[in-house]
């Protein structure tokens, strides 16, 4: 025997004669606290990102480019990595273009492998989409695809997310159910809920150990 | 980094080392800090009692009922984990786990391990074991990251670094890193950050531990603020997550309940800046993340304490450190004291079924079973009926039947069970019990001053003149 | 454990925690008779609180019976993991209750044994089970039972004075008597209760906690003693007889003047009431 099957034969052996627990979920305790008006969704997430550090621009589907346009000349930023292959990458490829920027726009668009100096060293910022927002929590939802990779929403010092408000919804339990996770679960799912952070030193907080030291959070309004 | 010397993994004299924490102000000072910080965190997070308590609830009854089914749910793990391309691995030892760790770092021909953080591999000494192997491991926490610089281990399950102060980080990374001495958290912690950044990217394969395993979705669940984590298991090209075979949960949705619980009480956050969902290595048409996905699914007498209904509520545990932060023991006298992986509360709970009852025998008596550990623990694990349970085991005479632990009767005297069998005889017979008042009352001036481990700190009591039975007798008569 | 969805009939199921304890629901009368059991720290070393609890009880027009047969609860066996030994010293409590008039103890711990931890000790005897839950029903801390089911009415006649109140930590977390203690006070219109830091935590005591592990015990009381005596407060009052010894002996130790009284020959003394309560 195997160490699985000993192991197996153990826990059987210790349940023998018993019947599992039912499942008597109470969705209703992890919704009715965590419900807020849709008009107030917005205000409660922005308001708990801005408790951790995080920064949040209410601006609309149309606007988001100068925005961002703003924030990266304001940190003396002239590049950023986004995927050409999405619809809000070429939006702002777009936006550069008809206003004569000069901000360069990087892809990634090949294994990590062959560019992780210039990803880990020589990348300020990035931009990526999300899948949606979590009222009670403050957290963005982000699952990382081929045209967005994993670490696009880690590895860059300064992450710029766009959100549209539409997709803001009360609780992970809801977005979970609603979104079917269970059914379709990524490689990789991700909740972010502002930049990174530790208070490991004294229990005083810092940010940026690991990850982003600035998370940008653009919310389409009319989005 | 070399072995970590000062911390036995055999805990042989705990009392001693309390003795010692317990006599050094800065360490109880920073203990003191610390533990009021994370307690007004916790309070704050649970504005309503009445929310905390129903959650608590449903805590207990979502961990029970994978509990109730564990077998199957890990089944079901291994087979949903295996369709989505995780490799799954048993072990029912630390030796048996480190074996499987090191088979695979030996076929990728690794020299650079990067660690997350995990109590588990902290469980395997799996640092110590690949260092043997001629293996580089890097703990990238910060509070690891310090703790492995300092040849120290962790504190604290959550907190591994608690017992320093700034001032004390700032000296050692002077030491140990070169750099000015400062104690500036945000320069400390971007000294940190740089030190750590390449090391992500050269090294051949991640290490981590798990919060929860999902058995319907065949995932990984994963929390941190730092992005460590992330970079752990995202960044090298072989991932491999060791955790303890009772960190099963059902569905995904049963983490929602646990997510909450665990980093409101943890840390008093809503939620954790990352929260990390693995279902699977890098596909084919991914750019990053690793390309192997290993689990290894650990013992560790884990299944000793299943055995037992009321020892398997032990394993209802999501490692918050709650019951630490809000225990009067460990505020005094900080992990290290302890001499075991898991300190605290949990720790004296959980510990003994890793390393049997002989080599932990004093941590159940290590506690006035004053119940704050049970009163916050989210999953609603009794604790201190725990604790007495293991006093129980601890001085059943070590052949007696049924024998549930390992190490039963470590603390089996027969002049302690004559002694308590003496005090039976009195307090069920009436007679000898008021003999014994009278006696202790009028011959109360004979107490020595000096009565052994009481009088270090207080002055011997004096019965009074008269019992309680005798003045009430006078006042209400034969009852 | 009880609960519809575990199989109660198979020791080995898998334990869910027990349901959420309501409200306790109190008697609408006051009782003619109660017994009192006295405690074994109690009547050692604190007979004269267990009187004044006597007189507080008698004052409401209340009968008291002290069963002469009683020693003690059985807790420290129970939590030293004397579990056998433990059970016999219960089983000859259980014996001294044979009417059904309510068993207060001026004592958390003790009270929280009968209520608690006997149905632990008697799981597996179905008969004795129902007695002991029988008992555990009609069982009340002196606080509780003054507060709750005589609905004292407490007339100050003291001058104006600052108490601290220590809590048992088994009490307050089985009991929740710091409630009531604090309610009680509330009612003594001269006396101000005033908090001490980290009020909640445990003064060390534990039982053989304190001699098993002194140096960890010593310690925690001497935080203990640190902030009642620097809370301000002209007296110390607890309900728990091994708090009082532990916390009193540290006093005396320090050679410090402030000493815990129960809290029965506080509110006995405070109301006119004739105390003997030397403090020991
Ligand atoms: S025993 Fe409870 S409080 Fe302690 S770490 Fe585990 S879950 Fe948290």
């Amino acid at each position: 025997m195997n160490a699985r099957d000993r192991i197996l034969g153990k826990l059987k052996q210790s349940l023998a004669g018993t019947t599992p627990i039912a499942d008597d979920y109470d969705d209703a305790l992890l919704t009715a606290p965590w419900s807020y008006p849709a008009e107030h969704r917005v205000t409660r997430l922005c308001s708990l990102l801005q408790a951790v550090h995080g920064e949040t621009v209410l601006t609309t589907a149309a606007e988001w480019p100068a925005r961002v346009s703003e924030a990266l000349a304001s940190r003396g930023i002239d590049e950023l990595l986004i995927s050409p292959a999405t619809a809000h990458g070429q939006q702002f490829a777009g936006y550069l273009a008809l206003n004569g920027l000069v901000t360069r726009l990087k892809a990634y668009d090949r294994p990590v492998e062959q560019w992780k100096d210039e990803l880990f060293f020589s990348t300020p910022a990035s931009l990526t989409g999300t899948l949606g927002g979590i009222a009670a929590t403050g957290s963005l939802v982000v699952w990382p695809t081929p045209a967005e990779p994993r670490l696009m929403s880690l590895v860059p010092p300064l992450h710029i997310a766009l959100l549209k408000a539409s997709e803001v919804v009360d609780n992970l339990y809801q977005i979970m159910q609603t979104q079917r996770w269970a059914e379709r679960l990524p490689t990789n799912a991700l909740l972010i809920s502002g930049p990174s952070k530790t208070a490991d030193i004294q229990q005083t907080l810092a940010y940026g150990a690991h990850g982003p030291k600035e998370l940008i959070v653009m919310v389409l309004q009319d989005a | 980094m070399s072995a970590h010397a000062d911390t036995p993994a055999i805990p042989i004299s705990f009392k001693r080392r309390a003795h010692d924490a317990v006599h050094d102000a800065q360490l109880r000072k920073n203990f003191r800090g610390a533990m009021d910080f994370l307690m007004a965190k916790r309070a704050a997070q649970f504005p309503d009692g009445d929310e905390l308590e129903r959650l608590r609830a449903f805590g207990n009854r979502v961990r029970a009922r994978a509990l109730s089914k564990l077998p199957d749910l890990l089944q079901r793990l291994e087979a949903n984990l295996t369709r989505n391309g995780v490799k799954v691995h048993w072990a029912e030892t630390v030796d048996e786990a480190n074996a499987i760790v090191h088979q695979i770092v030996a076929a990728h021909e690794a020299k650079q391990v990067i660690k997350g953080k995990s109590m588990v591999s902290e469980e395997m000494e799996m640092n110590h074991y690949l260092e043997g192997h001629g293996v580089d491991c890097l703990e990238s926490d910060m509070g690891e990251f310090i703790v492995q610089l300092g040849n120290e281990k962790p504190s604290h399950i959550i907190m591994p670094a608690i017992h320093l102060n700034a001032g004390q980080v700032a000296s050692l990374f002077h030491d140990k890193l070169e750099v000015d001495y400062t104690e500036d958290v945000d320069r400390l912690i971007q000294i940190g950050r740089e030190t750590l950044r390449r090391k992500f990217f050269e090294a051949d394969i991640g290490v981590s531990g798990v919060n929860f395993a999902i058995a319907e979705t065949g995932s990984l669940l994963l929390v941190e603020n730092e992005g460590n984590g992330r970079m752990s298991t995202t960044v090298p090209p072989v991932h491999i997550a060791v955790t303890g075979i009772e960190k099963v949960v059902e569905n995904l949705r049963d983490v929602v309940p646990l997510l909450s619980l665990l980093t409101r009480s943890a840390t008093g956050q809503p939620i954790t800046t990352y929260v990390n969902v693995i279902s699977g290595p890098r596909k084919a048409d991914e750019l990053d993340g690793p390309q192997e996905v290993h689990l290894v699914l650990l013992d560790n007498g884990r299944s000793q304490a299943f055995a037992d209904s009321e020892l398997r509520q032990t394993l209802n545990c999501i490692r918050c450190g709650a019951c630490m932060n809000h225990c009067p023991v460990y505020t005094r006298i900080g992990g290290h004291a302890y001499g075991t992986v898991y300190p605290g509360p949990i720790g004296k709970i959980v510990t003994p079924h890793m390393l049997g009852l002989e080599a932990t025998r004093d941590l159940p008596s290590a506690s006035s079973l004053c119940g704050a550990c049970g009163e916050v623990c989210p999953v609603k694990i009794p604790i201190p009926a725990i604790l007495r349970r293991l006093r129980e085991e601890n001085v059943r005479p070590p052949a007696a039947e049924p024998h549930h632990m390992r190490g039963q009767g470590s603390k089996y005297s027969r002049r302690e069970r004559y002694t308590w069998k003496a005090w039976r005889t009195l307090n069920t017979s009436p007679r000898l019990y008021r003999l014994f008042g009278l006696a202790a009352t009028r011959l109360s001036g004979l107490i020595p001053a000096d009565i052994g481990p009481w009088t270090e700190h207080r002055s011997a009591p004096k019965p009074a003149a008269r019992t309680l039975h005798e003045l009430a007798r006078d006042h209400l008569g034969e009852d | 454990m009880s609960s519809p969805h575990s199989s109660v009939a198979t020791p080995q199921a898998t334990r869910l925690a027990p349901p959420l304890a309501g409200a306790r629901n109190y008697p609408a009368q006051k009782p003619a008779e109660v017994y009192l059991f006295g405690t074994c720290v109690l009547d050692l070393f604190f007979p004269e609180a267990g009187m004044d609890a006597i007189r507080l009880l008698e004052r409401e027009g209340i009968r008291v019976h002290f069963p002469q047969g009683q020693s003690c609860c059985g807790q420290p066996a129970y939590t030293s993991g004397y579990t056998d030994e433990a059970r016999e010293v219960a089983r000859a409590q259980l014996a001294l209750f044979s009417h059904d008039w309510p068993v207060v103890v001026p004592s958390g711990s003790c009270a929280g044994m009968f209520r608690h931890h006997y149905a632990e000790l008697f799981h597996d005897e179905p008969a004795t089970l129902r007695q002991v839950e029988a008992l555990a029903a009609r069982t009340y801390e002196l606080a509780e039972f003054l507060l709750e089911v005589c609905r004292i009415q407490l007339d100050d006649r003291g001058s104006p004075i600052k108490v601290a109140l220590h809590t048992s930590c088994s009490a307050r977390r089985e009991m929740g008597t710091h409630v009531h203690g604090r309610s009680l006070l509330s009612q003594l219109g001269q006396v101000e209760r005033v908090d001490h830091d980290h009020e909640s935590e445990c003064c060390g005591f534990g039982g053989t906690f304190c001699v098993r592990m002194p140096d960890i015990s010593g310690a925690m009381v001497r935080d203990k003693t640190a902030a009642l005596a620097g809370a301000g407060a002209d007296a110390v009052v607890s309900a728990d007889c091994g708090c009082l010894l532990n916390i009193n002996g540290a006093f005396e130790k320090q050679q410090q003047s402030l000493r815990g009284e129960h809290l029965a020959s506080f509110l006995l003394r405070r109301t006119g009431g004739k105390s003997d309560g030397v403090q020991s």
